[in-house]
C-alpha cells in the first residue's frame, strides 16, 4: 500500500468514531458453526464435537439439513455419568473416536471441538487431544480447539480452528519471501487469486486452511499473511508468534476491495505499479462494469447490518463505496481494530458503529431508522419481513464465494435481490 | 457419551421453547449461553413465524462466570417482564447453564414480580425435546389449572384438546379436523392447549367432561395429572387413518354419552379398492418416527393400504413399551433407538420399497434409492406447506394416500416397465415422470455407504447368463428377486446361480 493511499491519511471515515456498546442479549451462533464450512474446506478433516444434544441440535438446524452428503461432523453427545464422574471421560471418548475412524478411515485429521459444557466442567480436551494422537500412530492427527458459545461468536470458530493448525505448520526452510492467505476462501475464489498473483509475478502463494489437511504450507520469517477474513485475530497473532508479518489491508470485497487487498501484497513483493496495473485492472474494470446494473437497484438505499460475522464492517464499506448503499448502523460482535483498520477508514463518517449486542435494544434503534434492508440472522429475518423490513441473511455472505473480482457482482447481488423481490411481488 | 451424527430430538429446553411459542401471553427467560439462540430459527424459518418466539436468553460468557450470571438472569427476567408484560412467565437454564447451578426458579421468585413464575427444571443431560415439551407443558397446567372451575354438566358434552403445539408434525393442519368431527359428533370444544392458549385459558381446563389428547408425546403427562386431579378421562386413540378416526369416533361418543354417530367417510378405502391399487399389494414398507405416528402409520400401512410392514421402530423411548406391541402384531422386531446410524442399518436391512419415516430417513433413502414420505417430526421447512394438510380424520386420511402412494411407481406405469423392458428407454434411470427429480437422482452414481448389509453377494455367485437375466426383471423389483434368489441358493447349498435357480427360486417365493 503506498504512502498516498487514503487509508493512511489522518483518522478519515470512521477510523476515530465512536463506538455504541450494549450488554444484553446477544442474538447469534456460537463458534461450533464454523464446523458447517470447515468440514467442506478441509475434505479429509473430521469435527467430533464434545459437547450436549444442544450443540448436536445447533449443527443439524444450522446446516444439518440442507447438507444432504453425510456430513464430516458429529457430536460425541456427554450424559448423566460423564458428568457424574461415573464414567472416564477419556475411556469414553476413546471408544467413540474408534466408532467413528472405523466408519471413516478417509479420516486424517480429527479435531476434538470443545463446547459451552465441555468447558464449564474443565474437560480437558487438548491433552486428550495429544494423547488420541499418540495412541493413532500418526495415521490420523488428533487436534483440539473451542467452539463453545461462552468463548467465541460464529465465525470465531474458525479462527480457533486456524490458530490450532499453526503449530502444526511446517517451519520454512528459508526467509524467501512467501505469501501466505489466511482464512477460507471458496476454491474458485482461492483459483482466481492465484492467477492474479501469479501475474505479478507472485508465485510462493498457500492458503489456510488448506484443501487437505497434511498439506499444511510452511511458516516462517519470509512469510507475509494476508488475511482473506476480518474474523482471524488468534490465527494472525499466533502466525506472527512463527515470524509472519502481516500485511494490513482491507478485504478482498468489491473491484475497490479485491484492489487494495491484492495492492497490499505487491507492494510487499515489490511488484511495480506497472506491472500490479497490468495484472489487475482489467478483471477491476469487468468488476466495476459488473456492479454498475446493481447500483441502479441499490444506490442510495438505507442499510442496517445486525451483527453476526464480523464481516460486516468490509460488507458495509463495499456496500457503500461501490454501490452507493448507505449504512445506518454497522454491528460487529466484536471489533478487531488493528485487522479492521484499513477498512474502518473507508466506511462513510456518519455510520453508526456498534460492537456487541442487546438485540431488543438494537430492533428498536431498527425499527426507527425504517432501513430499506436490513442484514441479519436466521432468527430474526422473518419476524422483520412481517414487520414489513427487506432483509438478507448474513449467513449467505459466509457461504456464498463473495471475495474477489468475479464475485464483487455476486456480492451486491444478495442485496438486490431482496429488493427486487419485494418491488416484484404484488400480493 | 453418545456419538451423535444427527439427533432426532433437541435438547429438553427446545421442548419448552415449543410450548412457550405455541402459546399466548407466556414468555420464557432461559439461563444460556449466546450459542443457543439458533433455537430461534427453527421457529422463525422452518415454521416460518412471523414473530420471534418469545424466549430471552441471558446469553451468558466465559467471563460471566463465577461473577454474575445470577444477576444478569434476574435482569433478563426484570427487562423482558418490563418489555413484553406477559400474563405469567416460564424460566429454566439450558445445558450449559444447569451446570453452574444459578436457581432461575429462585431467583425469579425472589424478584417478586406481580405475574405467576412457572420454573421447569429439564435435566438436559438426561432427557430430550418432547420429554420437555411435556414436563412443561404438565407444570404449567398444574399451575394455572383451577380447581375452583365447574364442570359442565348440562347441554352438550364439553372436551378440550391436548397437544397440538409448536413445529409439530401438521399439528396445525390436525386441530381443526379434529375440531370439525367433534362439532359433527356434537361435542364442545373447551380449550385448546398448549397451541394458542394463554395461561388464563389454561385455568378453565376444567370445565370439560374429558380430555382428547392427539399427541401423547407432548400431553400424555398433563393428561394423567388431569385425569387424577379433576376427574377427566382421556382419549387413547390417536385419529391417523380411516380405522383409528373411527374408533377415535366411538370412543369420544363412550366417553361423551353420545350414540355412536354415523361417520362422514374418506375416499381411502375406495381408492385403496379401486383396481389401480392393485400394485400397492405387499410392497414392503419401513416405519420410524415418533411412536404415535409411527404405529398409526403401521396400522394405515397394513390395513388401509394393504402394504407390508417389514421394519418399525421409534426414537421415543418413552414410548417403546407402545411400539414394542405394534410391532409384535405384524410380526417385526422393534427398532427402539435415538442413533440415527441404527436406523440406516436396519433399513438396508430390510430393503423397503418405501420408508415412511422422518427427515432423517428421507436421507437414508434417498441414498438407498428408495422412495420415502415423511409422517413424523423432527420437521423440516416442507413439513410446513401452505394448503391444509392434516393427518388426522378422515380428510387426513385421504392426505395419507395421496403422500403415501405418490412417491412409487404407479399401477400402470409397472405394468408399461414390465412389457417394454427391452426398450431401451425404459432403463433403470427413467423415473416415471411424475417423479421428474428421481429420474437424475438414479442417473447419479449412488454414494456409497459403508454398510456390510448392503453389500452384494461376491459377483461369481451368479452366472453371467443369470445376471443377464436377472437384469431383464423391472429394477424396482430386481433387488427383492436378487435378495431371494440368493436365499434359496444359500438355503439349497448352491454354489452357483444360473437360469434356472433364478426361476427355481421365482417358483419358491411365488404366493
Amino acid at each position: 500500500m503506498s504512502a498516498a493511499s487514503p487509508i493512511l491519511s489522518s483518522a478519515p471515515g470512521c477510523t476515530d468514531a465512536p463506538v455504541l456498546r450494549q450488554r444484553g442479549q446477544r442474538e447469534v451462533f456460537c463458534g461450533l458453526t464454523g464446523i458447517v464450512w470447515l468440514h467442506r474446506k478441509i475434505q479429509d478433516a473430521f469435527f467430533l464435537v464434545v459437547g450436549s444434544r444442544t450443540c448436536a441440535h445447533l449443527l443439524q438446524s444450522a446446516a444439518g439439513v440442507m447438507i444432504f452428503a453425510e456430513p464430516r461432523f458429529a457430536t460425541a453427545i456427554l450424559d448423566e455419568r460423564d458428568l457424574a464422574g461415573l464414567a472416564d471421560a477419556n475411556d469414553e471418548l476413546d471408544r467413540v473416536v474408534a466408532r467413528l475412524l472405523e466408519r471413516r478411515p478417509d479420516i486424517r485429521m480429527l479435531f476434538l471441538v470443545g463446547s459451552c459444557p465441555s468447558e464449564v466442567i474443565k474437560l480437558d480436551l487438548s491433552r486428550a487431544a495429544q494423547r488420541l494422537d499418540r495412541a493413532g500412530n500418526g495415521d490420523v492427527r488428533v487436534l483440539y480447539y473451542s467452539g463453545s458459545g461462552i468463548e467465541t461468536t460464529f465465525t470465531e470458530g474458525e479462527d480457533a480452528c486456524l490458530a490450532a493448525l499453526v503449530p502444526e505448520m511446517p517451519a520454512a526452510t528459508d526467509s524467501k519471501p512467501s505469501l501466505l492467505i489466511v482464512g477460507s476462501l471458496a476454491e474458485v475464489v482461492e483459483d482466481q487469486m492465484l492467477r492474479l498473483f501469479s501475474a505479478m509475478g507472485i508465485d510462493d502463494v498457500r492458503f489456510l486452511p488448506p484443501r487437505r489437511a497434511r498439506d499444511l504450507p510452511p511458516v516462517g520469517r519470509g512469510t507475509r499473511m494476508l488475511l482473506a477474513q476480518p474474523f482471524l485475530a488468534n490465527t494472525a497473532r499466533a502466525l506472527e508468534a512463527r515470524g509472519a508479518t502481516h500485511l494490513p489491508a482491507v478485504f478482498p470485497l468489491g473491484a475497490e476491495g479485491t484492489t487494495l487487498w491484492l495492492r497490499a501484497a505487491a507492494d510487499a513483493f515489490g511488484v511495480s505499479p506497472a506491472r500490479f496495473h497490468d495484472a489487475t485492472s482489467a478483471a477491476e474494470d469487468r468488476a466495476r462494469r459488473s456492479l454498475a446494473p446493481l447500483r441502479e437497484t441499490l444506490a442510495g438505499k438505507t442499510l442496517f447490518l445486525f451483527p453476526d460475522s464480523q464481516m460486516e464492517i468490509s460488507l458495509a464499506r463495499f456496500l457503500a463505496r461501490e454501490v452507493g448503499m448507505i449504512p445506518i448502523e454497522v454491528g460487529t460482535p466484536y471489533l478487531h481494530r488493528s485487522h479492521l483498520g484499513p477498512e474502518l477508514a473507508l466506511l462513510p463518517r456518519d455510520s453508526r458503529l456498534s460492537e456487541g449486542q442487546d438485540v431488543e435494544l438494537q430492533l428498536d434503534r431498527c425499527r426507527d431508522a425504517q432501513p430499506d434492508l436490513v442484514l441479519c440472522g436466521l432468527g430474526l429475518a422473518n419476524p422483520l419481513e412481517a414487520e414489513g423490513f427487506t432483509t438478507k441473511w448474513s449467513i449467505e455472505t459466509v457461504f456464498t464465494p463473495i471475495q474477489g473480482y468475479n464475485q464483487a457482482a455476486d456480492l451486491a447481488e444478495l442485496f438486490a435481490r431482496p429488493l427486487r423481490r419485494r418491488a416484484r411481488l404484488m400480493v | 457419551m453418545q456419538l451423535a451424527v444427527w439427533t432426532y430430538e433437541g435438547p429438553p429446553h427446545v421442548g419448552a421453547m415449543r410450548i412457550a411459542d405455541a402459546m399466548r401471553g407466556l414468555h420464557y427467560v432461559l439461563h444460556a449461553p449466546q450459542g443457543d439462540t439458533y433455537a430461534d430459527l427453527l421457529f422463525t424459518m422452518i415454521q416460518r413465524n412471523e414473530r420471534r418466539p418469545p424466549v430471552t436468553y441471558t446469553t451468558f460468557q466465559a467471563r460471566d462466570l463465577g461473577s454474575d450470571t445470577a444477576d444478569l438472569f434476574r435482569r433478563a427476567v426484570l427487562d423482558s417482564h418490563a418489555r413484553f408484560k406477559p400474563e405469567a412467565m416460564l424460566v429454566g437454564a439450558s445445558c450449559t447453564a444447569e451446570l453452574i447451578q444459578d436457581d432461575p426458579g429462585g431467583l425469579a421468585k425472589s424478584l417478586g414480580l406481580p405475574i405467576p413464575v412457572v420454573a421447569v427444571e429439564l435435566p438436559a443431560y438426561q432427557k430430550k425435546e418432547n420429554w420437555g415439551a411435556a414436563e412443561t407443558f404438565y407444570q404449567l397446567v398444574r399451575a394455572f389449572a383451577r380447581r375452583d372451575v365447574a364442570k359442565r354438566t348440562e347441554g352438550r358434552p364439553l372436551c378440550n384438546i391436548l397437544g397440538p403445539c409448536s413445529l409439530g408434525f401438521r399439528h396445525r393442519d390436525d386441530i381443526i379436523e379434529v375440531q370439525n368431527l367433534l362439532a359433527s359428533i356434537g361435542v364442545d370444544v373447551n380449550v385448546v392447549a398448549p397451541l394458542g392458549a394463554s395461561p388464563t385459558d389454561l385455568s378453565r381446563l376444567g370445565a370439560a367432561q374429558f380430555n382428547v389428547v392427539l399427541y401423547p408425546e407432548i400431553a400424555g403427562t398433563a393428561a394423567a395429572w388431569l385425569q387424577r386431579n379433576f376427574a377427566q378421562p382421556a382419549t387413547r386413540v390417536v385419529p391417523i387413518g380411516v380405522g383409528a378416526t373411527r374408533d377415535f369416533i366411538a370412543e369420544v361418543a363412550q366417553l361423551a354419552g353420545l350414540p355412536v354417530p354415523h361417520t362422514t367417510e374418506s375416499r381411502l378405502p375406495w381408492y385403496s379398492r379401486s383396481v389401480d391399487s392393485t400394485y400397492l399389494t405387499g410392497k414392503r414398507v419401513f416405519i420410524f418416527g415418533d411412536a404415535t405416528h409411527a404405529i398409526a402409520a403401521a396400522r394405515v400401512a397394513s390395513e388401509e393400504l394393504g402394504f407390508q410392514v417389514v421394519g418399525l421402530g421409534t426414537y421415543s423411548r418413552e414410548f417403546a413399551r407402545d411400539v414394542r406391541e405394534a410391532a409384535a402384531k405384524y410380526g417385526v422386531e422393534p427398532l427402539i433407538t435415538d442413533d440415527y446410524l441404527d436406523v440406516e442399518a436396519a433399513i438396508a436391512a430390510a430393503q423397503p420399497e418405501l420408508v415412511l419415516g422422518t427427515q432423517m430417513e428421507r436421507h437414508v433413502a434417498k441414498r438407498l434409492g428408495v422412495p420415502c414420505a415423511v409422517i413424523s417430526a423432527p420437521v423440516h421447512v416442507q413439513d410446513f406447506p401452505a394448503r391444509r394438510s392434516p393427518q388426522m380424520g378422515m380428510e387426513g386420511a385421504n392426505v395419507l394416500f395421496d403422500t403415501w402412494v405418490h412417491p412409487l411407481m404407479m399401477g400402470l406405469e409397472e405394468h408399461l416397465i414390465g412389457m417394454f423392458r427391452e426398450d431401451f428407454e425404459f432403463h433403470d434411470g427413467a423415473a416415471p415422470s411424475h417423479l421428474g427429480h428421481a429420474a437424475t437422482a438414479a442417473a447419479r452414481p449412488e454414494v456409497v455407504v459403508p454398510l456390510s448389509v448392503a453389500e452384494e453377494a461376491p459377483a461369481e455367485l451368479w452366472t453371467a447368463e443369470a445376471e443377464r437375466e436377472l437384469k431383464k426383471i423391472p429394477f424396482f423389483v430386481r433387488g427383492k428377486a436378487r435378495r431371494n434368489t440368493e436365499r434359496f441358493a444359500q438355503e439349497r447349498g448352491l454354489r452357483s446361480i444360473n437360469v434356472e435357480a433364478l426361476y427355481d427360486a421365482k417358483a419358491h417365493y411365488s404366493r
